[in-house]
């Protein structure tokens, strides 16, 4: 309410002249001059180390160095804008310079960032060509790939079984292990610290070792029931009493992130407790919480590879079988890509889900 | 009669004392404002009332019942007293009317079609019809507000609280809230009312209290309080908000 007025030698201060361009655009073009180099060297090892490569594959990676060379172009387009801006400025006309600069700075960050990622994959293409195509040769030999992915990708269905029993599971005791653990008054007070001790118990021991003791020590010890299950849902088990302490913790902030003016509202309307996080806290929360579920569950998908310690033939298994028949690791690599592919969708899921979600709500939740 | 006693109630936050022995009673059919500066303890007045928050010592009854200590059914006693919020509180996952018809059909135990209709003829009369099912978040805050009151009407309450329900809202679309409220207090609805909206206090209230730092400084009919008032206090009061432009 009280501005101060402008000082005086703010108002008479002399314009500022239009930033500089040619510092920068002589930046961006070295850059991308060593960059376009960098891949031109490693498209050349490359090109030597194929035997006898077709004549498509000479052009396709003459094509690929000359892409390369994209970002040197839009470098220089950066002194052209640079001269622009002299001219206007010698005129007086600071606006067409400020214009001109801030048109040169926005070619030179281009020319900048795909030099960088020129850069990046030149690095790659030189990593895998590194030592004459030995890490080609060890990683991705393609009759090892392609002889392996059969029973690898069966395998794998293990690993899909554990992952989606374990995922249904978790939700469940998850949400009652966060709820236990916010049980309010007196009355929950030794719930509570059963729900804390869980999650301190089962956060801090790692995944292998519950699954390593699950495997083995529920058969040994004759538990009645589980001694009986077959090694897939004892790995489901496992898993779920691992992953539960994780997903609990994730509820439990969703549920705390709901504003307590929410809980207000609804006791004022004589819900009980329960009811409240029924009916008003839990389904907001719900929606809060289901890209850092998504991580959890990633994580537990990841952790169905660890099951071969309990004597489960899964894919990962599979394939270190597989790669020491071969005495190659290629069929490791179709395990690691057969991970990724059931994650990507997933992923693109959620951000499906949270689109609509915003859309819904016009992005005020 | 007295419908709800409020008897030298206290309320402790940790060692700050918001309330320091307030008392009042209201009979049936009253409206009573409560005017004071923001921090006076207008909202935990009424928050308290309907157990929102615990009373650290003092006693409030309702209808006769104790609200406070041990073997209260708070739910039981709030679904004798509604309340609405400054910030209105809809709940943003479901529409207009599963926000109505929430505390009828889960607490109440009414049909859904029988809540359905009630809730839509509530909705009716404060021109919300048309928007039973949309989501608050679509709605303006006159709009949320004017729902949250029939979300409170709903449970049929004996007595509403209204918390500041206007202190949110942009000043062209004050008016509509109050004409409801106005209607109601016509009705014969008893009501308890936090506000800033002096000339509106000055219209509906048969009671009027000012808070000042946890204390009822001066109770009396609006005559008394906005053209006679007894206290310096309440007289610098009405006077900043007369400058203020709010009288």
């Amino acid at each position: 309410m009280t501005s101060a007025p402008p000082a005086a030698a703010e108002v008479s201060a002399p314009p500022t002249p239009p930033q500089p361009v040619v510092p920068i655009a002589v930046v961006a073009v070295v850059v991308a001059i060593a960059s376009a180099a960098a891949s031109a060297s490693s498209l050349r090892s490359l090109h030597r180390m194929l035997d006898d490569p077709s004549l498509t594959v000479t052009v396709l990676l003459v094509v690929l160095a000359l892409a390369a060379l994209l970002p040197v172009v839009v470098g220089l387009r950066a002194f052209g804008t640079a001269r622009a801006r002299a001219v206007h400025r010698s005129r007086g006309d600071l606006a067409g310079a400020r214009h001109a600069a801030a048109i040169g700075r926005e070619h030179a960050y281009t020319a900048m960032g795909y030099a960088f990622a020129v850069a990046i994959l030149a690095g790659l293409v030189w990593f895998t060509t590194a030592s004459d195509g030995a890490i080609t040769n060890t990683f991705l030999r393609w009759e090892f790939l392609k002889s392996s992915f059969g029973v690898v990708t069966q395998a794998f269905w293990v690993n899909v079984r554990v992952a989606a029993g374990a995922q249904v599971l978790v939700l469940i005791v998850g949400l009652l292990i966060a709820i236990m653990r916010l049980l309010p008054g007196r009355a929950g007070r030794p719930l509570r610290w059963i729900a804390i001790a869980y999650v301190d118990t089962f956060r801090a021991i790692p995944s292998i070792i519950v699954l390593y003791l699950v495997g083995f020590g529920l058969k040994l010890a004759q538990v009645p029931v589980v001694k009986d299950l077959s090694p897939i849902w004892l790995a489901v088990i496992a898993l779920t009493l691992t992953y539960s302490g994780y997903v609990a913790e994730v509820y439990r902030a969703g549920i705390e992130s709901i504003h307590p003016s929410q809980w207000a509202a609804s006791r004022s309307l004589g819900l009980s407790y329960g009811m409240t996080l029924r009916t008003v806290i839990i389904p907001q929360a719900v929606r809060r919480i289901v890209p850092p579920l998504l991580n959890d569950f990633i994580g537990l998908q990841k952790d169905t590879a660890l099951i071969g310690v309990m004597g489960v033939t899964d894919a990962f298994t599979q394939a270190r079988l597989s790669a020491s028949n071969a005495f190659n690791l290629s069929p490791v690599i179709v395990v690691a890509l057969l991970f990724v592919l059931i994650t990507i969708p997933q992923a693109r899921f959620v951000d499906h889900l949270m689109a609509k979600e915003h859309k819904r709500t016009g992005g005020t939740s | 009669m007295t419908f709800l006693e409020i008897n030298d109630v206290q309320k402790f936050y940790g060692d700050h004392e918001v309330l320091k022995g307030v008392s009042l009673d209201v009979a049936k059919h009253e409206v009573v404002c409560l005017i004071g500066a923001s921090g006076s303890g207008k909202s935990t007045l009424l928050r308290c009332i309907n157990a929102l928050e615990p009373i650290s010592r003092g006693e409030i009854r309702v209808d006769g019942d104790g609200v406070s200590g041990q073997g209260v059914d708070v739910n039981r006693l709030r679904r004798n007293v509604g309340m609405v919020f400054q910030s209105y509180n809809l709940f943003p996952h479901m529409s207009v009317l599963a926000n109505v018809t929430l505390a009828p059909r889960k607490v109440a135990g009414r049909p859904r079609a029988e809540a359905e209709e009630q809730a839509l003829a509530l909705l009716d009369r404060v021109g919300m019809k048309d928007k039973a099912n949309v989501y608050p978040d679509s709605l303006s805050g006159g709009q949320q507000q004017r729902v949250a009151i029939v979300r409170a009407l709903a449970t049929n309450p004996q007595v509403l609280l209204l918390d500041e329900i206007t202190a949110a809202l942009d000043p062209e679309l004050v008016g509509d809230v109050l004409a409801i409220v106005r209607e109601l207090a016509q009705d014969g609805l008893t009501m308890l009312l936090a506000t800033h909206e002096m000339s509106f206090a000055r219209e509906v209230a048969s009671q009027v209290c000012f808070l000042h730092q946890g204390r009822i400084l001066e109770k009396g009919s609006p005559q008394q309080i906005f053209e006679d008032p007894q206290e310096e206090r309440t007289r610098q009061f009405l006077s900043r908000v007369l400058t203020a432009g709010r009288l």
